[in-house]
């Protein structure tokens, strides 16, 4: 059976002013199934963002091959992967992205604008079902600069999900937020990721959140390994000062050492 | 379908939502739609007032004029020219219709009796030339079977009799020896200061009480003009025919035919209208460089909403369409308030001052002027849209995202 996203020996590569070549990601290979929770860690700088991109269709491989349900993705028109990533992919950034001057409603039901049928002739009920579904259907009225932080990630997760994607990527989902907000947001996109059995693939720093998922992997100058997080741990790791190795793969020790890639 | 509807919906909410930006871009091209609408919908009146002033002088487009003349004939070829009037009226279905005679009556007046320039006309000519007393009425059908002849006469005329309105019921006595007594049923203002006793009776009158003076012998007209108002594509057809229909009633006769066309206000219609449009086009066009300014300043703040928007779905072909419908529909907007405006102009003009005697047929808000502004507006606005849609476009949508 395909995998819902897989990619196999990716790079990605840019040139730089000088002409010399930046390798972002080398040989990146990666599985995720549905109904799957993923998270990559690493630091920042290492591609973390380059790879999320490439896995929401934002952005393609420089070589290396991207399976979208076992379809190359680079055989796809720009077209059907603009309209697949609407449909098949939810986003949901560090920086909330909310689109100021709309209201919590209006936000969430942005991207059914995109979609066809029911789906868009029905945007305000769905976008004001999704934010009930999130414990804002009092705040649907409400602008997003009136909205406590947690509040603005939890519409961002609605606006994520409403369109009933089956891959949400989360960049940094908790990155902007104190770390018992952060840990409902992560609840509650777990809990819906679970209940719509959409593929989460989380991208972190932050090794509590990153123990929540099935898999972990860690992303060290463009080379993604698996690593095994325990939540334990992660959760001890709170107390402990900044620089100790806090992964079960002794290799993040490593990783704290490496030099910062810019990409 | 849904994505037509959902890139208006998506352009309505950014004008919504971006209102005072886009009332500020857009008080250009508002008000260059009220100029253009406004303008050419004010020279429609003027061109109107021109034309009612030029027909109240030589009558409606086309009035025939058809004048019959002879040297040696008599009277009784002008009853036979007269009666073939009547014929040619009626075959040829022509609906208003009036003989004109200019003639001089004797008027006993309260300083003696006075010779005074009279028209002798049928009722149709008032409808002809808008002739609108300001005191009483013109003349009816019902008033060429009245039991004394009425007069319409100018206020000199009323002044002469020792009369300054109508409340009496004024009379004057016409003819020499043998006067009837005529009443007075309206009165036209004189069209200049110190202008003479004049007025107008029924050309049956002038007949049935032998108020006619010897024409021939004044060196007058022996026979009465035809005036006729005809449809404009069968003028010339019509003089000729009717010339002809004369001149076999009576050899001899010669008959002259001229008409109003070469008169009228198309000239100034023409050119003002051009002004208009090229005044209004070229404020169109500076508030749209204004559109095009803000809107790409806009694009640029909005590189990060655009991005996320590329993250829904948004397709290239979706980006640049709602970024140019932005503009097309700030524009229809600014372009249907510009229209509002225009219309309340007009309906604010006072008519009566400023076109002095006031337009009878005051002509209807022009439509195709409204139409071609909100036109205008709407291709203004779709012009101003394609540079900053083109930008959005380009907008790489990591990049965008990272903003």
């Amino acid at each position: 059976m395909s995998a819902m996203i897989e990619l196999a020996d990716v790079t990605r590569s840019v040139r730089l002013p000088d002409d010399r070549m930046l390798h972002i990601l080398r040989g990146v290979d990666l599985r995720v199934d549905e109904g799957e929770h993923v998270a990559v860690v690493g630091r920042s700088g290492t591609g973390k963002s380059t790879l999320l991109n490439i896995l929401g269709l934002l952005d393609s491989p420089t070589t290396g091959q991207y399976l979208l349900e076992g379809v190359p993705a680079h055989s796809l028109s720009q077209r059907t992967r603009t309209r697949r990533r609407g449909r098949d992919f939810g986003f949901v950034f560090q920086q909330f992205q909310l689109l100021p001057g709309r209201t919590a409603l209006e936000n969430v039901a942005a991207p059914l604008l995109y979609a066809t049928g029911r789906q868009f002739w029905s945007r305000s009920r769905l976008a004001a079902q999704m934010l009930d579904r999130v414990g804002l259907g009092d705040r649907v009225a409400t602008m997003p600069d009136k909205l406590s932080g947690g509040e603005q990630q939890r519409v961002a997760i609605a606006r994520a999900l409403v369109r009933g994607p089956r891959v949400i990527l989360a960049d940094e989902p908790t990155g902007a937020l104190d770390v018992e907000t952060g840990s409902e947001v992560m609840d509650l996109l777990d809990e819906i990721a679970a209940q719509t059995g959409a593929a989460l693939v989380t991208i972190t720093h932050d090794l509590a959140v990153a123990a929540r998922a099935d898999r972990q992997f860690r992303l060290a100058d463009g080379v993604l390994v698996p690593v095994a997080i325990d939540a334990a741990t992660a959760d001890w790791v709170g107390d402990v000062p900044m620089g100790r190795p806090v992964v079960a793969d002794r290799s993040a020790a490593t990783e704290r050492r490496l030099p910062a890639v810019s990409p | 379908m849904t994505g037509l509807v959902g890139a208006v919906v998506e352009a309505w909410d950014e004008v919504r939502i971006h209102k005072m930006r886009v009332l500020l871009a857009l008080i250009g091209v508002a008000s260059a739609v009220a100029a253009i609408t406004g303008v050419t919908a004010a020279v429609q009146m003027l061109a109107q007032a021109y034309q009612e002033q030029a027909e109240r002088d030589m009558g409606r487009s086309v009035t025939l004029n058809i004048q019959a003349w002879s040297s040696t004939a008599d009277a009784t070829d002008a009853d036979r020219i007269d009666a073939q009037y009547t014929l040619a009226l009626e075959r040829y279905g022509i609906e208003y219709a009036s003989r004109t005679l200019y003639t001089q009556l004797p008027v006993r007046l309260p300083d003696g009796t006075r010779s005074v320039d009279m028209q002798a006309v049928d009722p149709d000519l008032g409808v002809i030339r808008r002739i609108v007393p300001d005191q009483g009425r013109w003349f009816t059908d019902a008033d060429t079977e009245s039991f004394a002849p009425v007069l319409v006469v100018n206020e000199a005329m009323l002044a002469a009799i020792g009369e300054t309105d109508l409340s009496t019921r004024p009379t004057a006595l016409l003819g020499g020896d043998a006067s009837v007594r005529a009443t007075i049923i309206g009165v036209m203002a004189d069209r200049w200061p110190g202008e003479m006793a004049s007025g107008y009776l029924l050309y049956d009158h002038l007949e049935r009480w032998e108020l006619n003076p010897d024409q021939a012998a004044m060196g007058g007209q022996l026979v009465p003009t035809l005036v006729a108002w005809v449809p404009p594509d069968q003028a010339e057809a019509l003089g000729d025919l009717i010339t002809s229909d004369v001149q076999a009633a009576a050899p001899g006769w010669m008959v002259d035919v001229y008409d109003n066309r070469e008169g009228g206000s198309a000239g100034l219609d023409g050119a003002a209208r051009w002004i208009a449009i090229g005044v209004g086009g070229f404020a169109l066009l500076l508030g749209g460089l204004g559109l095009v300014n803000i809107s790409l300043v806009t694009v640029r703040y909005r590189i990060r909403e655009i991005g996320i928007r590329r993250s829904f779905g948004a397709t290239s072909g979706r980006v640049f369409f709602g970024v140019l419908m932005e503009s097309v529909v700030a524009t229809v907007v600014a372009g249907l308030v510009g229209v509002v405006l225009a219309v309340a102009a007009i309906k604010a003009i006072p008519v009566e001052r400023l076109f002095g005697a006031g337009l009878q047929d005051t002509p209807p808000f022009p439509v195709s002027a409204a139409l071609v502004g909100m036109a205008a507006a709407g291709a203004v606005g779709a012009l101003a849209g394609i540079i900053p849609a083109t930008v959005a476009v380009r907008v790489r949508v990591i990049d965008a995202i990272r903003y």
